[in-house]
């Protein structure tokens, strides 16, 4: 599985990664692109990488998860390039055995991927555009 | 002088008007001297960045070395 791609995003090509029969929880987080950014109407996002670095980063951190919830397992997949309002940025998908697992091990992928990432974002607004970062 | 190959992504990526370059730069240089000397604007407003060398993240004081892939990073924005 690719961690970055400029397709289309789908909740399969991750489900797929961590689904396991002897789970009983999966649970995958879609992030999307809004219409409005601080009362401005947003058209639409174009995201970079540093694949280098994108790839150690989520390697690294689907460690962590299993060493947090032993059991657990983690995919996610960001996309890059020109995406519109409605379209999916990015897939974290979580299976455990049980449900519990799943919740606080995507808000902390998530939660990680959000202040570490090495990606970027510009916004395209209908009067301009910026590079945008993740609140602190 | 060590030669180094930059990364440029984002906004620096838009003032360098390029997303690769490879740059000479005197002995002892750490990442911090190059920086200013590829963003002598950015350096001295506030834009925080990042320092990494060879896929790392690194102090900005640490030294280049020779055949490095340095990168400068910019706030980050994912998700």
């Amino acid at each position: 599985m690719d961690v970055l791609t400029h397709q289309p995003l789908h909740p399969d090509m991750v489900r797929d990664v961590v689904s396991d029969h002897a789970h009983g929880a999966l649970l995958v987080f879609e992030g999307v692109v809004r219409n409005h950014f601080e009362g401005r109407e947003v058209i639409g996002l174009e995201y970079e990488a540093y694949p280098e670095m994108v790839e150690p980063f989520l390697a690294s951190l689907v460690e962590e998860v299993r060493g947090k919830w032993p059991g657990t397992e983690l995919a996610v997949i960001h996309r890059l390039g020109r995406l519109d309002v409605g379209d999916t940025s990015l897939l974290v998908a979580v299976s455990s055995p049980h449900r519990a697992a799943v919740y606080d091990a995507s808000r902390h992928a998530l939660e990680t991927i959000k202040e570490g990432l090495p990606v970027w974002k510009k916004e395209i607004l209908t009067d301009g555009s910026h590079w945008k970062p993740n609140a602190g | 002088m060590p030669t180094v190959t930059v990364r440029h992504f984002a906004q620096l990526r838009e003032k360098r008007g390029t997303h690769e370059e490879t740059i000479e730069v005197p002995v002892g240089s750490t990442l911090a001297d190059l920086y200013r000397l590829l963003f002598p604007e950015e350096a001295a407003s506030n834009l925080s960045v990042g320092c990494a060398m060879n896929h790392e993240v690194q102090s900005p004081n640490t030294r280049v070395v020779e055949g490095a892939q340095v990168a400068f990073l910019p706030p980050i924005g994912g998700g």
